[in-house]
């Protein structure tokens, strides 16, 4: 040891004085849940980019069928099959019409749809679950034995069936998709709320002599909010994915209205030698899809208290 | 001596068994009896999975009792209490949570979590009052005024469990069950804890039930300690009785576990090793639960379940051995 004690002089090693309240004191910035949330997506880059992806293909579908001089529907025979140009910034489709207005007509349609679906989803699904969940017992066993049998039935066909039945259209195929779509959602939150009515804090509210009522109001409604949306955003895509694959097979929307489905199904028709018909909607639904999925994983590790450092 | 006091408390025979699939049954908690006196604090120890946690909850009602009574204060607690019994149950007895960290609705301020009681029973008048109920309360565990607006997220483990004992105290109980409140803590806070607990007991001559696995802070907090093994009580004596006279091998078993803090001694220390590990609690034989892995077992422990007998005044043993 070569360490010269004799340098450190002892008024070096006084202790630090620390008041009282210094003790406890919070250093952190007072956050909400929602800001604390909102910090959280921040940093993550490729959900904030996703974020801005989807806000901007809503403007467009909100607004670009409005400031464009052209109608979706209206067809111009001497101007079929154009390239893009400067006039037409998609090109043209077989009957001369606006691929730039009909392709940002059909986002909005077939985001409606989307939406409408998961809407309904939400709302079936969380009251299914919700009750099943919070009843419990014979109930319960009933409840998740209707739903395995539904599960049991392939999706496809209900929808076909009742596409067959119900005239065709936009709510048409909302309910379709939202007749099979509730069951995850019903799952998750009834998995959600049973989990939940075993946490220490809402047995700490039975002790407390809270009421059944205020549990479900400020215990497991509050905590299951996080689970519900972050289901919605990845329900939307896919209820938008279904839609195109319907519309694809010939069940979903008719010309000459317009979804990504019918215009992917229109320029598929054409794609050799007209490829520019496919591309654009194409690469619509890919960014729907995507931007979604990716702001949705983000969102959900905002969301989620486990994931906070 | 200990029957001069009376007993706010009297468990007689508490049985919490749990159907696990077939015709399996876990016998959690099987046939305790014990008093808890007004004023004391009552630590209960014994090995993780024997019951300890499941005792505290079935005193509480969270769980349904299989069998047994639990008179509180000679009102008899069960399942035929009205709602209105219950309801006022809930502010006489109270409970602090093991995991700080899931006994706190994250999407609740500390001032709504701790007044949930002031608002369930009605203690406030308005909400000035609810806030200074709650500033007083937050003082009286160390913390300030300041924190109530934060979520609990913000805070430590132990400025958590500490929200925890203010809103357990909210509703002015007497009798509280702590279901291990310091074993997810760093030991440099647990002190904090329990020092807080003992302080708060003094003040408002709180009965504790105080359940933990730390040998060394049941000795500082408890006036008595009883020793669980697998669902039963095996031993029951005034904490200085049970560390100077451990009865049971079980728990001078227990008691050679804890390490001295002088090197001289820690070195002598003879620890007595338990053969083999805990039997399955699921269908057990009609004996002394402890036979399978007792050091001084002998012929006439298989068949009978020894009962709990008072050995010496106030210290009471389940062993046949121990006569």
């Amino acid at each position: 040891m070569s360490m010269k004690y004799d340098t450190l002089s002892p008024d070096l090693f006084e202790p630090a004085i620390v008041q009282e309240d210094e003790k406890e004191k919070i250093a952190a910035p007072h956050l909400n849940a929602f800001q604390d949330a909102w910090i959280r997506l921040r940093k993550n880059k490729a959900a904030v980019i996703s974020m801005v992806v989807i806000a901007i293909i809503l403007l467009f579908a909100i607004f670009a069928p409005m400031l464009s001089s052209y109608n979706y529907r209206a067809t111009d025979y001497n101007n079929i099959y154009l390239k893009p140009c400067l006039e037409h910034p998609f090109g043209t489709d077989k009957y001369g019409r606006d691929l730039w207005v009909r392709c940002w007509m059909g986002t909005r349609i077939s985001l409606l749809i989307g939406v409408f679906a998961a809407m309904l989803d939400l709302f079936i699904g969380v009251t299914y679950g919700a009750i099943s969940a919070l009843v419990g017992g014979k109930v319960d066993s009933v409840m998740q034995r209707v739903i395995e049998v539904l599960v049991g039935v392939p999706s496809l066909i209900v929808i076909i069936l009742l596409m067959m039945l119900m005239p065709a259209g936009l709510g048409t195929i909302a309910v379709a998709m939202a007749i099979t779509g509730w069951i995850g959602m019903a799952r998750l939150v009834r998995a959600e709320i049973l989990k939940l009515k075993s946490s220490e804090y809402v047995q700490a509210a039975i002790l407390l002599g809270t009421s059944q009522g205020k549990i479900i109001t400020k215990h497991l409604i509050p905590n299951t909010v996080g689970v519900i949306v972050i289901n919605t955003m990845f329900t939307i895509p896919s209820a938008v994915f279904t839609e195109a694959y319907l519309s694809f097979i010939g069940l979903g929307l008719q010309e000459p209205n317009a979804s990504l489905g019918v215009l992917i199904n229109n320029g598929y028709s054409v794609l050799q030698s007209y490829p520019h018909a496919l591309v654009f909607p194409a690469v619509i639904i890919v960014l729907i899809m995507v931007c979604f999925s990716i702001f949705g994983d983000g969102l959900r590790d905002a969301l989620d208290p486990k994931m906070r450092k | 001596m200990a029957d001069t006091r009376t007993p706010l408390i009297e468990v007689r025979d508490l049985k919490r068994y749990f159907n696990v699939g077939g015709n399996k049954i876990l016998k959690a908690v099987d046939g305790i009896s014990l008093d808890i006196y007004k004023g004391e604090t009552l630590g209960l120890v014994g090995e993780s999975g024997c019951g300890k946690s499941t005792f505290g909850r079935t005193l509480m009602h969270l769980y349904e009792a299989t069998g047994g009574t639990i008179t509180y204060d000679g009102k008899p607690i069960n399942s035929k209490m009205s709602a209105k019994e219950r309801f006022e149950m809930t502010s006489r007895m109270q409970m602090i949570f093991q995991d700080p960290y899931s006994s706190l609705n994250p999407r609740m301020k500390v001032m709504d979590i701790i007044a949930e009681g002031i608002d369930a029973h009605g203690l406030a008048k308005n909400r000035e009052e609810r806030k200074q109920i709650v500033n007083g309360l937050l003082q009286t565990v160390g913390l300030t005024a300041e924190h109530a607006g934060r979520f609990p997220h913000e805070f430590s483990g132990g400025q958590r469990q500490r929200v925890g004992i203010a809103r357990a105290l909210a509703v002015n109980p007497e009798f509280i069950v702590a279901d291990e409140p310091i074993s997810a803590l760093d030991v440099s806070i647990q002190a904090q804890v329990i020092n807080l607990l003992k302080r708060l007991q003094r003040e408002r001559g709180l009965t504790f039930l105080f359940i933990a696995h730390d040998l060394s802070m049941v000795r500082h907090i408890s006036d008595r300690i009883g020793v669980m093994y697998l669902g039963s009580l095996v031993e029951l004596a005034e904490t200085e009785e049970l560390f100077a006279h451990p009865m049971h091998p079980y728990t001078q078993a227990l008691l050679s576990a804890i390490p001295e803090p002088n090197p001289d001694e820690e070195r002598s220390r003879q620890r007595i090793m338990l053969e083999g590990t805990l039997p399955n609690p699921v269908n057990l034989k009609d004996e002394c639960k402890f036979c399978s892995r007792c050091p001084s077992v002998g012929q006439d422990c298989h068949g009978v379940i020894p009962p709990l007998v008072e050995i010496t005044p106030g210290h009471w043993v389940a062993c046949q051995k121990c006569k």
